[in-house]
């Protein structure tokens, strides 16, 4: 009786803030929300024509089929493996170019290069469709053609599946270190000059300043991108895996994640009950993976918890 | 007093300029080699493959484009469309939310919050997302779907309710408030000018979204003269037949005579033009953003 009425006092006091906030409010219902109910399509077996509840409903049947044909395993491997490697390099060749191009003295030099190393983030990622075709399709691909050039056998990248997975990697760092490399140089630039003048005065020289300054100093950001990512471990980069290996079966067992076997389900195979299956596995796992983070951090240290 | 560079000094910049030149070569090299391929004759193409420099240098690739651009022409009207419709949409919206959510005197601003960011944290995936918008909402082949779904994303409400903290004064508020503005004026005539750099950054990152986006068109959209910029680009490089199909309509007959390889880099040039002219000028706010952003969390 008592939150009711604090509701609706709020509510003619500050109406107008409500109905600002309202739009908002209707797409994520709408958007986010009332898909939540198309979760007990994982429990049936679906059919287009009749509505959500009157299809067949199979218990747990899907789940089991994934767990047993071995899929669900080999594409939560893959998800968390190939994200693991994107955090730890990314994070690492961003600190690293953030701390090289913040002591270059020359201004122009830094600007320009800074923006190169940006540039990938800005470009489509059906680019990078276009970039693997342009280097590695078999008959007029940059790698062959400069392979024949030097007298050397042609090779077929697209038969070689675990040349995908460095692929994959490379093309993930180009594409986003850019990106983590622009924050921590914000960083960078954020610490004070004086404990570098008087680590200076000290004797302390290049190496033991990044060493002893810079790097601690980058803690808090480090650990904000880290739990960002961490929260999204169990989500892959699914344009980038799709555009990078399309439909190509071939290349599944080392290249498939999550969202792709989803999309494909759903695309190609139309197998709704699997793919909703597969999705409400993700989407729990990724849940349960980001409570257990949040917990651990906040009993670590309460500051950088999530929420 | 000036202190002494220390010896290791001179060593380690000269490493810094090295690994930095190579690594800004590798962000360059694919470019480089999609432009060359671009401007190089399709006969020799077929017969050397893509080189880093043109063997024969030829335009008949974007000739091509030029001659039959319908296609590319629609491509580039959905997508200018939806990235104008959809960023102004989506800013005007989430600098409403950002507004009200950073509000210390609205008093759920905290359970709305968490109402937002909880779907990052959960959903119900993709199968039923697509099933609603095409079974429930029927929304296939509309220009609405290609809007609608991107409008906003928790991340950016977050981005910008702190911008609009850091940036607008509870106290200019306040005062406005004594003055007899409601919420609405404070916010069109106040918030909004005080915190443009905030919404030029989330314009940004919207405008950018709507378009490189190629997945809604891949979703939703069956009718090919509805497809967005980035997802005709795919198609033109992954679908065999999409080329040929460009003279289709107009009477003319193209057959096998059609530069395909250099076309498609050519296409790829086209599509991707308007980001690399546009970044050097754009790239500041985003810098500028994501520190503000950064150092705020």
């Amino acid at each position: 009786m008592l939150k009711r009425n604090g509701l609706l006092k709020e509510f003619k006091t500050n109406w107008l803030l409500f109905l600002m906030l309202l739009p908002t409010l209707l797409f994520f219902l709408l958007n986010s929300y009332t898909p939540m109910v198309g979760i007990y399509y994982a429990f049936t077996r679906f059919d287009f024509n009749t509505s959500l509840f009157n299809s067949q409903f199979v218990g747990l049947e899907n789940f089991k089929f994934l767990w047993k044909s071995g899929v669900l395993l080999r594409l939560t491997f893959n998800t968390v493996g190939y994200n693991i490697v994107f955090i730890v390099l990314g994070n690492v060749l961003a600190i690293a170019l953030a701390i090289l191009l913040s002591e270059l003295r020359l201004q122009w030099f830094k600007k320009l290069t800074q923006s190169i190393l940006f540039l990938p983030y800005f470009v489509s990622f059906v680019i990078l469709s276009v970039i693997v075709y342009n280097v590695f399709n078999y008959e007029s691909g940059f790698l062959n053609s400069t392979l024949k050039q030097l007298g050397a056998e042609p090779v077929d990248v697209y038969n070689t599946p675990w040349v995908w997975i460095f692929l994959i990697i490379i093309f993930y760092l180009w594409k986003n270190v850019g990106y983590s490399m622009v924050i921590y140089l914000a960083s960078i630039t954020g610490i004070s000059d004086e404990y570098y003048e008087a680590a200076k005065i000290d004797g302390a020289n290049i190496l033991q300043r990044i060493w002893y300054i810079t790097i601690p100093m980058l803690k808090t950001t480090f650990v904000m991108l880290l739990l960002f990512a961490l929260g999204s471990i169990m989500k892959g980069q699914f344009d980038l895996f799709y555009q990078l290996i399309g439909n190509n079966g071939m290349l599944y067992n080392t290249t498939d994640i999550l969202d792709t076997y989803v999309y494909r389900s759903l695309k190609v195979t139309f197998d709704i009950g699997m793919s909703t299956a597969a999705g409400l596995y993700q989407s729990l796992f990724g849940f349960v993976l980001i409570m257990t983070v949040n917990y651990i951090i906040r009993r670590i240290n309460d500051e950088y918890a999530l929420f | 007093m000036k202190i002494k560079e220390d010896s290791y000094m001179k060593g380690f910049r000269i490493v810094a300029v090295i690994v930095i030149v190579c690594a800004s070569l590798a962000c360059l090299f694919p470019f480089l080699l999609i432009i060359s391929a671009s401007f190089t004759q399709n006969e020799s193409i077929i017969r050397e493959g893509y080189k880093l420099v043109p063997s024969v240098f030829s335009m008949e690739g974007y000739r091509t484009v030029f001659q039959f651009p319908k296609q590319v022409l629609d491509a580039y009207s959905v997508t200018v469309f939806t990235t104008i419709v959809g960023t102004t949409l989506g800013l005007f919206l989430m600098t409403m939310a950002g507004y009200v959510l950073q509000r210390r005197d609205f008093k759920y601003r905290n359970i709305f919050s968490f109402f937002i960011y909880f779907t990052t944290l959960f959903g119900g995936g993709l199968v039923p997302w697509y099933i609603l918008i095409t079974k429930y909402l029927k929304l296939t082949d509309t220009l609405t779907v290609l809007i609608y779904p991107g409008l906003m994303t928790p991340f950016l409400i977050i981005l910008m309710k702190n911008f609009i903290r850091s940036a607008v004064p509870d106290e200019v508020v306040e005062s406005a408030k004594i003055d007899g503005a409601n919420d609405f004026t404070i916010y069109s005539r106040i918030v909004l000018q005080l915190s443009m750099p905030g919404i030029a950054t989330v314009g940004l990152f919207l405008a950018l979204h709507y378009w490189n986006d190629w997945f809604t068109s891949s979703l939703f959209i069956n009718d090919t003269s509805k497809y967005q910029l980035q997802y005709y680009l795919y198609n033109v490089i992954n679908t065999m037949s999409f080329i040929a199909g460009m003279g289709a309509g107009t009477g003319i007959s193209l057959g096998q005579e059609l530069p395909t390889e250099s076309t498609k880099m050519a296409m790829s040039i086209i599509v991707t033009g308007p980001i690399l002219l546009l970044y050097p000028f754009v790239q500041r706010y985003f810098v500028k953003g994501l520190t503000i952003g950064a150092v705020k969390g």
